[in-house]
């Protein structure tokens, strides 16, 4: 493996390639950013200081040949809104570009001695380093758009806005879509104030006369991708005109409403009135009627073959945004009490433009609702709150931190989080196999980093009862080995789902890593080696200061009943210890 | 007896009369089964995945109860 790490020191603006070490070299996307974070950052520093750092990484089989669905990015870093360590994923052009590039990784440290704002371009020729003065205080909508009228080549951008100049906790990392447009995001956890405290406002990544990708067994890698790609065409959610392309991730808000675990009104019960007006069936509705530049079953990176995101029209037909999706549809909208998806679309627009990871946002504006900011429902009010944040007013500042601060702003004391993150949209009360998962990933409140939710609600990977509390840390636990490792692929996480239930798919996974790596590996070692990533993890939160006090849902949830189940949070404390009993005296 | 039914996602061209959400009446024999209820929606079995009832995981061989909500679901998962 010739790959290179490419370091990036924004003190004295030098772009150095070093070969990647030794101890890092079997790594790619998550595995890398938390190996390198572990290594170089100290876990006790301010996140917002300048020895944090941002690492950037695609996955083992990006940027190879007909790798399905492979686009996808790891963005690495001390979290600024929750002190662990955290990988945040995004699709869009990076991943590809940055690997076909023969980079590894990019280490982005330091900060500039001056104060100024740069914008980056990684090309095969080497890192430029230019004045971003002209692009900063920009919305990313503007800052794409005059990226690629600078560079024609469409190149990934990769940027922060307003939110991440100012370095707020809620700032996201934006990547661009096929259409330019800033609608993917590194969203949780805020490392776009990473980036901001950097000093960088955006990275242009152009791949072209890039060396491409080592392949160390060509026969392999195509075996493998072959197997996964049949499973991904012949499972129902993941095949053509399936469940994902048709619906979207937003065909989940009628069934987790049915399943009466949709959070609602910041998380006072588990169904909404209005869910079937924001859910994924309406927003197809909406774009077979509305026409025009509406679109589902669209692709958030080149060589996609799920394509399950959306560009959302309004009445004339014009894009509003991509992309709803179904944690945003609900984070913006059950969550608030509010049930009209223009609202949401609009306001999904201005978190993309800010910023703002959208999960967060909606959440925070929740809270708002529940400290008498604003009323539940209020729509027009709540999407006025972006304009405070646009103005970056003192209270805008406190929305931008995310809920945890918010809520302290306004004297809320039932907080959805865990370890500072907000909890997406499954109620622990009603799924207790996913709040295992929020109280225990190394993450913080995250339902991708362990999604239970496939054998709990879908009946994907088997069928277990969501109510029940029996095994759900075994389960937790082995679903959040398998996303370490699908996390490091470069794959999107929705291959799981084929790969789940169709063995052959989760063969292939592994054979193309093989393939392209060279690593002696096969689907039997998939939970082994995801454990050694979240061994890495662990290790980080452990010296950066957090125990097993940590690793609890919030003390509301223990005694408040949320109806339709009227079922409170009861899964012990020793049970959730028991996730990560493995990593004791380790 | 009394029964209301619900179909969602790629299951709503089954029954394309209804709205999204929006639930179907049917009187039920005592003994009927939620497989055969579905059977009779025309609702093929290789398509529903997941059958609810009353909010809680059901299966095909439970019998409907007088009220009951039964909700028929395909493939879904997301993020």
């Amino acid at each position: 493996m010739s790959r290179k790490i490419l370091r990036i020191n924004m003190s004295d603006q030098s772009a150095v390639y070093e070969d990647i070490p030794e101890k890092w070299s079997k790594w790619a996307g998550r595995g890398l950013t938390s190996a390198i974070v572990l290594d170089e950052v100290e876990p006790t520093c301010h996140p917002l200081g300048p020895n944090n750092k941002l690492v950037i990484a695609p996955g083992w089989v990006s940027g190879t040949p007909a790798a399905p669905s492979s686009g996808r990015t790891s963005f690495g870093g001390k979290s600024p809104l929750t002190g662990t360590i955290k990988e945040s994923n995004s699709g869009g052009l990076s991943s590809k570009k940055i690997a076909k590039l023969g980079l590894a990784a990019i280490i982005l440290e330091g900060e500039p001695q001056d104060g100024e704002w740069y914008q980056l371009a990684i090309t095969k020729d080497g890192v430029e380093f230019k004045d971003a003065s002209d692009l900063a205080g920009k919305g990313m909508y503007e800052v794409d758009e005059i990226l690629w009228d600078q560079y024609p080549n469409k190149p990934a951008v990769i940027g922060i806005g307003p939110v991440g100049e100012k370095k707020l906790s809620n700032a996201g990392i934006s990547v661009n879509d096929p259409e330019g447009k800033p609608g993917r995001y590194a969203g949780r956890g805020g490392l776009g104030a990473v980036m901001g405290a950097r000093g960088v406002k955006a990275i242009v990544v152009d791949d072209e006369g890039g060396p491409g990708v080592d392949i160390a067994d060509e026969d392999l890698l195509k075996q493998g991708r072959t197997k996964l790609r049949d499973a991904i065409m012949e499972h129902d959610l993941t095949k053509p005109d399936g469940g994902l392309n048709t619906y979207g991730t937003n065909v989940l808000m009628n069934i987790i409403n049915e399943a009466g675990g949709l959070p609602t009104r910041n998380f006072s019960a588990g169904q909404f009135e209005g869910a079937a007006d924001i859910s994924g069936e309406r927003v197809a509705e909406m774009v077979e009627k509305r026409g025009g530049e509406g679109m589902t079953g669209h692709g958030c990176h080149p060589g996609c073959i799920i394509q399950c995101s959306n560009i959302y029209p309004d009445e004339e037909g014009e894009a509003v945004v991509s992309v709803v999706e179904y944690e945003t549809a609900w984070a913006l909208g059950a969550n608030c009490g509010i049930d009209d998806l223009d609202y949401v679309a609009e306001m999904t627009y201005q978190c993309n433009d800010l910023g703002l990871d959208t999960i967060e946002a909606g959440n925070t504006i929740a809270i708002a609702m529940e400290g008498g900011q604003i009323e539940f429902g209020d729509k027009e009010a709540a999407l006025a709150l972006f304009d405070e944040i646009r103005e970056m007013s003192p209270l805008g500042r406190i929305y931008g931190q995310g809920v945890e601060a918010t809520a302290k702003a306004f004297g809320v004391h039932r907080v959805p989080t865990v370890k500072g993150q907000s909890m997406p949209a499954y109620e622990p009360r009603a799924i207790k196999g996913i709040g295992v998962t929020y109280a225990t990933s190394p993450m913080g409140a995250d339902h991708t980093a362990g999604y239970t939710i496939a054998p709990e609600i879908a009946g994907v990977g088997g069928k277990v009862d969501p109510l029940d509390e029996e095994g759900k840390s075994d389960l937790s636990l082995t679903f959040q080995a398998a996303t370490a490792f699908v996390d490091s692929t470069g794959y999107c996480l929705f291959i799981a789902f084929p790969i789940l239930d169709i063995s052959s798919g989760w063969e292939g996974m592994a054979e193309s890593v093989a393939g392209v790596t060279g690593l002696d590996i096969t689907g039997d070692d998939v939970i082994d080696i995801g454990k050694e990533i979240l061994r890495m993890e662990r290790e980080f939160n452990k010296k950066a200061g957090f125990t097993a006090q940590d690793d609890r849902p919030p003390e509301f949830m223990r005694y408040e009943k949320l109806p339709p189940h009227n079922e409170v949070w009861s899964v012990s404390d020793e049970e959730l210890d028991q996730v990560y009993a493995w990593t004791n005296g380790k | 007896m009394h029964v209301e039914v619900r179909v969602f996602a790629t299951l709503r061209r089954y029954l394309p009369e209804l709205d999204i959400g929006e639930p179907k009446l049917l009187e039920v024999p005592q003994g009927t089964t939620l497989g055969e209820i579905r059977e009779g929606l025309g609702l093929p079995i290789e398509e529903v995945k997941v059958i609810m009832r009353n909010n809680r995981q059901a299966d095909e061989e439970d019998l409907a109860q007088d009220g009951d909500r039964i909700t028929y679901i395909p493939a879904v998962a997301g993020g």
